[in-house]
């Protein structure tokens, strides 16, 4: 009986966490309470993800309103496997909170802290899986007002106006897609998205509904930080604490990309968007651009969060890049790359936040002779930086690989001469953490340090682990973002 | 309207600023009534010409009320705008004129509402059908986004111990007069307030109530009673002090409320669930189905309510500076 | 074309560019709030336009009664009058806490060096 409500539970039972965690006021219990709804949530999804991928799409009927009249929720293979990373990430993030969230917190608001973050996990999921664009949006929301909160729970008084800023752009962000969807209601009447999938075809040509993509478009480019409208993601990967850093990082531009391949790809599946709109080689120019500018300032930084903050902007210009192409094999490079840059992000943010832990700082001079101090932090963090570069063996050398792939499929080789070279660019700014780390001496008279706590080791390795094994052996993955791909296209080439 | 939205841009003076907000959210309002739609205007009137402004007067109050010198980016944010509103005229040229019965809208999904919502659900009003059945996982979203919002700002400002907040500036310049007495809010005196608030308390609170439980019928809610509700503790607040109406309601019982609602109207879900329907289907929540989604409707509202009252509290006390 | 059948559509345009104008030009932080919220409640208006149908009366069943307004945009306009409000607590929320940081609420005062070991 529970098996059939699966959908519903993903998301119910975060949101039910949030209030009992604001009631029970206990640093202690309500950190117990968001990891065992962050562990039974990963369950939910792997075991949706393997029901997808075994019998095709799962449909819920909220309220058992059948669909466009009711909400419905909708599972396919993309959505599933947005769902794992969402909840991979948190399951093995809360563990690592514990301890981060001790130091970085006051205990007093801790309580406060874990009731954004399952808020904010209520909100992710809601947004991966619902069938509905407007119900979309009011996760959206969810998930932003908490991560709003959550950045500004950083220590330095700048995590305020970082925060301040994201949520003006992120206002500005909803708004604009509420007047897409607006003008997409007004144009077919239905708020479902797979009964706009079918009605949009018949007006596909007007310009009300040109604009509509438009601004569809603006507002989740706003969401995902694509160049040049990525300005909020710098100070708030930044300034936020190293948990919230980590979760979001790997998460909330993940699942705004998901929303943009849900609206390209599932509402606008019928029509065929080279045609009716420029849209698309523009996104791929942004998204070029934003390789670039995002890994050429990285090199630039001297605050590793920062440099961090700036490779996601390049890195997300890869996925909307895979996008672009339109392709099969350029739509699972843009999946696989969602799945792989998640893992590696994860990774390097965490193994900040154990530096953080023992230093009290990121900046590049504070980590000099750290390799030898702290040998497994900064292990994990070459690997994440191997994986950036794109190394063979890692998970970012199989995204590439499917990118520059998509491109050749189109005969495009300059795109796959661009790649290849910003690759370049993230050599030359993870060179300069491991040069400072491992090949300076550790500054005369430094304190003592020690390796970070076991429980905050472990999550970071899984990460760096996982960055690996599925560098290795990608066939479940790319089984996954193949099927995905194949799905949203529908028997394209 | 476009008026005001004009001198808006132009105003530094941010009190007059929020005022004339108040204005233009309450000139929305009517204009929502002339386009029917009652439940809408109600809300508007409550949230953008109240708690919005109210809450943009307590920042001020709490801040600065003077905007400093004229913003240098104006020219390039002008051609983002115009670009904006050139993309959205040229979206309109393609779109059903006003009030024309054939648009697209009228014609599909909207129809079974109207046609069938007496039959399934039974609740005159379409939009609290809608609302609450129908679309009630939008809702839930909603009630979330509340709780988020209240919750987060407590996050935010709940910690600012030593700072005078709004109601407590008028206690203190109270204070500064005649030390040894206990502090009261400087409107405290007003013999004439207090008899006429004492009078007006319980009518607003009947009201708060009447609209919860007459949304079925006429235009209101679990979300407009809440907010009525709130305003009668603030007025409270306002006119016996803070500290006094922080005893009416303790710290713990705003939080438990805040967090009750949302649990009532999510354990409301899942009790469909365990009766067999899917999560929010409330006509298996009794033998009839529309005794069954009366029931829900009536629950959720209920969650509804006690959440946006328990909210407002929470933002209106840890705005005027002393909640925890 | 309708001319006239548009031209609501566009005084509420020039409206939602008022305030989308408000909040890019101006460094106030508390008008800057102000301005998203002019640009949203115009949003709404844009809504409740489109649900109005010629010589129907508010959405509420009734005896003898025929054309009903749309009530579908009234329920999604509900919803998101509640998401902005929240959203508007939440900013003037920061804003207070900004104020206490930095002793101003204008943008172009509180940009500081970015380079430091934070």
């Amino acid at each position: 009986m529970i098996a059939a409500h699966l959908p519903a539970l993903q998301v119910v039972v975060p949101l039910i966490s949030a209030p009992l965690c604001l009631l029970l006021r206990r640093p202690g219990a309500a950190w117990t309470v968001a990891l065992a709804v962050s562990w039974f949530a990963l369950a939910v999804a792997l075991s949706l993800l393997i029901e997808v991928s075994i019998g095709g799409p799962v449909s819920y009927p909220i309220g058992d309103w059948a669909a466009p009249w009711g909400i419905e929720y909708r599972v396919d293979q993309v959505g599933a496997l947005v769902l794992v990373i969402v909840t991979a990430i948190g399951a093995v993030v809360m563990p690592f909170a514990g301890a981060s969230v001790a130091h970085e917190i006051a205990s007093d608001r801790a309580y406060l802290f874990y009731t954004m973050y399952l808020l904010c996990l209520t909100g992710l999921l809601g947004i991966a899986i619902t069938g509905d664009v407007f119900n979309l949006f009011v996760f959206l929301e969810i998930s932003s007002l908490s991560s709003y909160v959550l950045i500004s729970m950083g220590q330095d008084r700048r995590a305020l106006t970082a925060a301040y800023n994201y949520l003006v752009m992120g206002t500005v962000g909803a708004t604009f897609y509420v007047i897409g969807v607006g003008m997409m209601y007004m144009m077919t009447g239905t708020l479902n998205m797979a009964d706009l999938a079918t009605r949009l075809p018949a007006v596909a040509d007007t310009r009300t509904i040109l604009m509509a993509l438009a601004f569809l478009t603006v507002g989740l480019s706003l969401k995902l930080a694509l160049f040049p409208l990525h300005t909020w993601l710098p100070n708030a990967y930044t300034y936020a604490p190293s948990v919230v850093t980590a979760f979001l990082a790997a998460t909330a531009t993940k699942v705004a990309v998901y929303a943009f391949i849900r609206v390209y790809f599932t509402v606008f599946g019928e029509v065929d968007l080279f045609e009716i709109a420029p849209m698309v080689p523009i996104l791929m120019v942004l998204a070029l651009a934003g390789m670039f500018v995002g890994s050429a300032v990285a090199i630039f930084q001297n605050n590793l969060k920062r440099m961090l903050a700036y490779s996601s902007i390049a890195q997300i210009g890869y996925m909307v890049l895979g996008l672009s192409f339109a392709s099969v094999t350029g739509l699972a490079g843009g999946i696989i790359h969602l799945f792989n840059h998640a893992l590696m992000k994860s990774a390097l943010f965490l193994a900040l936040g154990c530096v953080v832990l023992r230093l009290g700082t990121v900046h590049i001079d504070g980590l000099r002779g750290l390799g030898r101090r702290m040998p497994l932090t900064m292990a994990a963090f070459v690997v994440g930086g191997l994986s950036l570069i794109g190394v063979p063996l890692t998970v970012g050398f199989i995204s590439k690989w499917y990118l520059v792939q998509a491109a050749l499929e189109k005969g495009w080789w300059p795109i796959a001469g661009l790649i290849v070279l910003s690759s370049l660019l993230a050599v030359i700014y993870v060179w300069r953490v491991v040069e400072i780390a491992y090949f300076r001496p550790a500054p005369e008279g430094s304190a003592a340090v020690e390796e970070a706590p076991i429980f905050m080791l472990a999550p970071t390795w899984i990460m760096a682990g996982a960055s690996i094994y599925f560098g290795i052996d990608a066939t479940a993955t790319l089984e996954v973002a193949r099927g995905a791909a194949e799905f949203l296209i529908k028997g394209a080439p | 309207m476009v008026a005001i939205g004009l001198t808006l841009v132009r105003l530094r003076d941010l009190f007059s600023v929020a005022m004339l907000f108040g204005i233009f959210s309450l000139l929305a309002a009517a204009l929502y009534v002339v386009q029917d739609a009652v439940d809408v205007a109600f809300t508007e009137a409550a949230v953008g010409a109240g708690i919005s402004t109210v809450l943009i007067l307590a920042t001020l109050a709490l801040t600065t009320s003077e905007e400093k010198a004229p913003p240098g980016r104006a020219l390039g944010a002008l051609a983002v705008v115009l670009v904006t509103g050139a993309a959205l005229i040229y979206g309109t040229l393609d779109m059903p004129a006003y009030g024309d019965p054939a648009a697209p809208i009228h014609q599909h999904v909207v129809p079974r509402y109207i046609e069938r919502s007496a039959a399934e659900i039974g609740v005159p009003n379409i939009v609290t059908s809608v609302l609450a059945s129908y679309r009630g996982y939008d809702t839930l979203g909603e009630v979330t986004v509340i709780f988020t919002a209240a919750a987060g700002v407590l996050a935010l400002l709940g910690r600012r111990r030593g700072r005078v907040g709004i109601v407590d500036s008028l206690q203190v310049r109270q204070d500064a007069r005649k030390d040894g007495e206990v502090p009261r809010s400087v409107l405290a005196p007003k013999p004439i307030l207090r008899v006429v608030s004492k009078l007006l308390m319980p009518l607003i609170l009947l009201f708060a109530l009447y609209v919860q439980f007459h949304g079925d019928f006429g235009p209101g809610g679990g979300f407009q009673a809440g907010v009525i509700f709130g305003s009668a503790f603030i007025l409270y607040a306002l006119i016996f002090g803070a500290h006094n109406a922080r005893q009416v309601i303790p710290a713990a019982v705003r939080r438990a409320g805040l967090g009750a609602g949302l649990l009532l109207y999510a354990l409301v879900g899942v009790a469909g669930l365990l009766m067999g329907g899917r999560y929010l289907n409330y006509a298996v929540l009794a033998d009839e189905p529309t005794h069954g989604q009366h029931l829900g409707i009536m629950l959720i509202e209920f969650g509804v309510g006690t959440t946006v009252a328990a909210a407002m509290i929470i933002i209106f006390f840890v705005f005027s500076g002393q909640d925890r | 074309m309708d001319v006239l059948g548009l031209f609501n559509y566009w005084i509420v345009i020039v409206l939602m560019m008022i305030g989308f104008y408000i909040v890019i030009s101006h460094g106030n932080l508390v008008k800057k709030v102000v301005g998203l919220n002019v640009f949203q409640v115009s949003v709404f208006v844009f809504f409740i336009s489109m649900s109005k149908v010629r010589g129907g009366t508010a959405p509420i069943l009734e005896e003898g009664i025929e054309v009903y307004s749309n009530p579908l945009p009234h329920v999604l306009i509900l919803t998101a009058i509640v998401v902005g409000v929240a959203t508007t607590a939440l900013a003037l929320g920061l804003v207070v806490r900004i104020r206490d940081a930095y002793g101003t609420i204008e943008a172009d005062e509180i940009i500081e060096p970015e380079e430091d070991g934070a």
